[in-house]
């Protein structure tokens, strides 16, 4: 498979551009603040002594390019703020350093992350399955109660706000019926049933709302596919229902659903952030905007970054999955 | 003058004909129509329940409760149809109509904006082609790919605390909006470019202008159209969602996102869970009646809008 390996070569060599180009503007655009961060960071009384030694600390007294060129040097080799015995170390991967939360970014990430994360996987898995069964049920039974039912479903699901139905959900599962809990969550490696306890309702909302694009393509996808001529022959050699339908139908819908997802891994990154408030969990959205509230740059471009090269390298993998499932993509 | 040709209805007509016929598409169209009311007389409609959304009312809430408001439903009532909100005792009706006016301003304006931008810059790329072609479709990969929300938050720090924040709001939504439009309307205008109506008008030396407005644009309204009244839902969720965060429109201006965000505390607690149903039942019907509408007008045009390509 030499065409498969050049294939994903210039992918990665593409998007490793990509993330650079967008570093730059990213950091371009935050460090064009009105506001002094170093000002925040200098106390009080603010001489200008004093705040000349602040910027030269935080190195915000170097050229924006200067900033930038160390920024990425941090990220592959690590840096440090000051010398001597108040110096302020941050290791690669470093993303920046927090001086407000007197943190490096990429910890104060890594904190955060379980919580995304375990919101947008979990979600993600129970929608792909969700959305491509109920396409599959509804166009099998194109017309009957079931197929009305999975469009109803899609409608709902297409109308209602992640977090208008995560409260509604909170309202009747967590305090009407006093089954789930409502908030918080608990690490993983604390407790695994307690971690998906506290996540399902996240799951099944966010996973709800999301699979309603899925049930409609592969709905409309199933049923294009069942017409096609290779299907006709599949069935005309006797293979069975169950098979022209998993193996032969389910093939030609996966393609896609697969690109389907990845043009939503944005939105599902955003899904879980506002998830993650509703259930009051305190995950990247949460850092995010209180960083926002305190002026604290270095976490707003971290976090911001970090986010995009995930969606960056997700978006990578789907292409290599569908470059694998896909033989019509070209690797040449 | 009676046409002897069979069948001479134009395409617009037939999608008229298609809308009346689908019955969705009707009750979309009375749910939109019903809200532009609305929120077009909120202000009205305010004036004429004899409150406003700003004046507090104490003696409407109940201290034992936390300032839960006094009564079923949340303290509707006569004076307060759909009662008070917690804790300050405003008018919750203004608040809900009020809120609907900002909702659905802000996504109308986006949209138009969204379209016009979108539909210029994907027929041009069409029509142009070439590296121009290549830099948008680059450029649109990359708006596709992006954590729109995240980096809509992270703005908020960018921005001075004087820009008013509607504005801030209708430009970030915009910047992000245009790119599933632009790309749409340029692979349906790329199959346009090689016809033979383009080339007739070419060749007869129409300008690129008079190509791209008198050519190609009347062969796109049906798309244009369609993706414009599905992108209106889009907005107004999109909107809802960034004041929900807090990072939307600022008090005292009234939002739907953030009076369900001011909801969360009172719902954890069942204390008042009206607070979040008649905000919460605004938004949905906002957003279901746009996307009935929108599905509406997708299939009167017959339009394959496969997000895949």
């Amino acid at each position: 498979m030499p065409g498969l390996v050049w294939f994903v070569t210039r992918r990665l060599a593409a998007a490793l551009i990509v993330m650079l180009a967008l570093s730059l503007a990213v950091y371009l655009i935050f460090y064009a603040i009105p506001a002094d961060p170093a000002h925040l960071a200098c106390g009080k009384p603010c001489t200008p002594d004093r705040l000349e030694q602040a910027r030269h600390f935080m190195q915000l007294d170097q050229s924006t390019l200067q900033q930038y060129l160390n920024f990425l040097k941090g990220i592959v080799a690590g840096r440090t703020f000051g010398d001597g015995a108040a110096a302020v170390q941050c290791n690669a991967p470093c993303f920046g350093y927090s001086f407000p939360l007197a943190r490096p970014v990429t910890t104060l990430i890594f904190d955060r992350l379980p919580v995304t994360a375990s919101i947008a996987l979990g979600a993600a898995v129970l929608w792909l399955v969700l959305g491509v069964s109920l396409g599959v049920i509804a166009a099998l039974n194109r017309g009957r109660l079931a197929d009305r039912l999975a469009i109803g479903v899609a409608l709902l699901g297409v109308s209602t706000p992640s977090f208008l139905l995560g409260l509604l959900a909170i309202l009747v599962f967590g305090f009407w019926l006093n089954m789930v809990p409502v908030s918080g969550y608990v690490p993983l490696t604390e407790s695994p049933v307690d971690w998906a306890w506290h996540l399902i309702t996240p799951w099944i909302v966010l996973a709800i709302l999301s699979a309603a694009s899925y049930i409609r393509l592969t709905r409309s996808q199933m049923l294009e596919e069942l017409n096609l001529d290779y299907i006709t022959t599949a069935r005309a050699k006797g293979a069975g229902e169950a098979r022209v339908v998993l193996t032969h139908g389910l093939r030609g819908v996966l393609v896609p659903v697969i690109t389907l997802f990845g043009l939503d891994l944005g939105a599902l990154l955003g899904g879980a952030i506002l998830t993650e408030k509703v259930f009051s969990m305190q995950g990247l959205g949460d850092l995010l905007i209180t960083a926002v509230g305190q002026l604290d740059v270095a976490v707003v471009v971290g976090v911001t970054l970090f986010s995009a090269f995930l969606i960056i390298l997700a978006n990578l993998v789907v292409d290599i999955v569908h470059g694998v499932l896909d033989p019509r993509v070209s690797h040449g | 003058m009676s046409s002897s040709v069979a069948g001479t209805v134009s395409p617009t007509r037939q999608a008229m004909r298609r809308f009346r016929r689908d019955r969705s598409a009707r009750i979309g169209l009375v749910l939109v129509t019903l809200l532009i009311v609305i929120a077009a007389a909120a202000p009205l409609l305010v004036r004429l329940a004899g409150q406003d959304a700003t004046t507090y009312h104490i003696d409407l809430l109940d201290p034992a409760r936390g300032n839960a408001p006094r009564g079923p439903v949340g303290g509707a009532s006569g004076t307060h149809w759909f009662g008070v909100e917690p804790l300050t005792g405003r008018d919750l009706f203004a608040i809900t109509v009020l809120g609907l006016r900002t909702s659905l301003f802000i996504a109308v304006v986006v949209t138009l904006i969204t379209t016009v931008v979108g539909t210029l810059a994907g027929i041009s790329a069409a029509y142009f082609g070439g590296w121009y072609d290549a830099v948008l479709s680059r450029l649109l990969d990359f708006l596709f790919g992006f954590p729109q929300l995240v980096f809509m938050i992270a703005l908020g720090i960018v921005v001075p605390a004087r820009f008013p924040r509607w504005l801030l709001l209708i430009l970030v939504l915009s910047l992000f909006g245009w790119a599933g439009l632009a790309r749409l309307i340029r692979n349906q205008a790329r199959s346009l470019v090689a016809r033979e109506f383009v080339e007739a008008a070419r060749s007869v030396g129409s300008s690129g202008w008079m190509v791209i407005t008198r050519e190609l644009l009347p062969n796109l309204i049906g798309p244009v159209l369609v993706v414009a009244t599905l992108a209106i839902p889009g907005y107004i969720g999109a909107e809802a969602a960034l004041s929900f965060l807090g990072v939307g429109v600022p008090p005292p201006t009234p939002s739907l996102g953030r009076s369900i965000s001011d909801s969360i505390a009172w719902v954890y607690t069942g204390a008042d869970p009206w607070f979040l149903l008649f905000p919460g039942t605004m938004l949905f019907f906002a957003v279901l009646g746009f996307t009935l509408l929108g599905d509406g007008v997708r299939d009167a045009f017959d339009v394959r809008l496969r997000r895949t390509s």
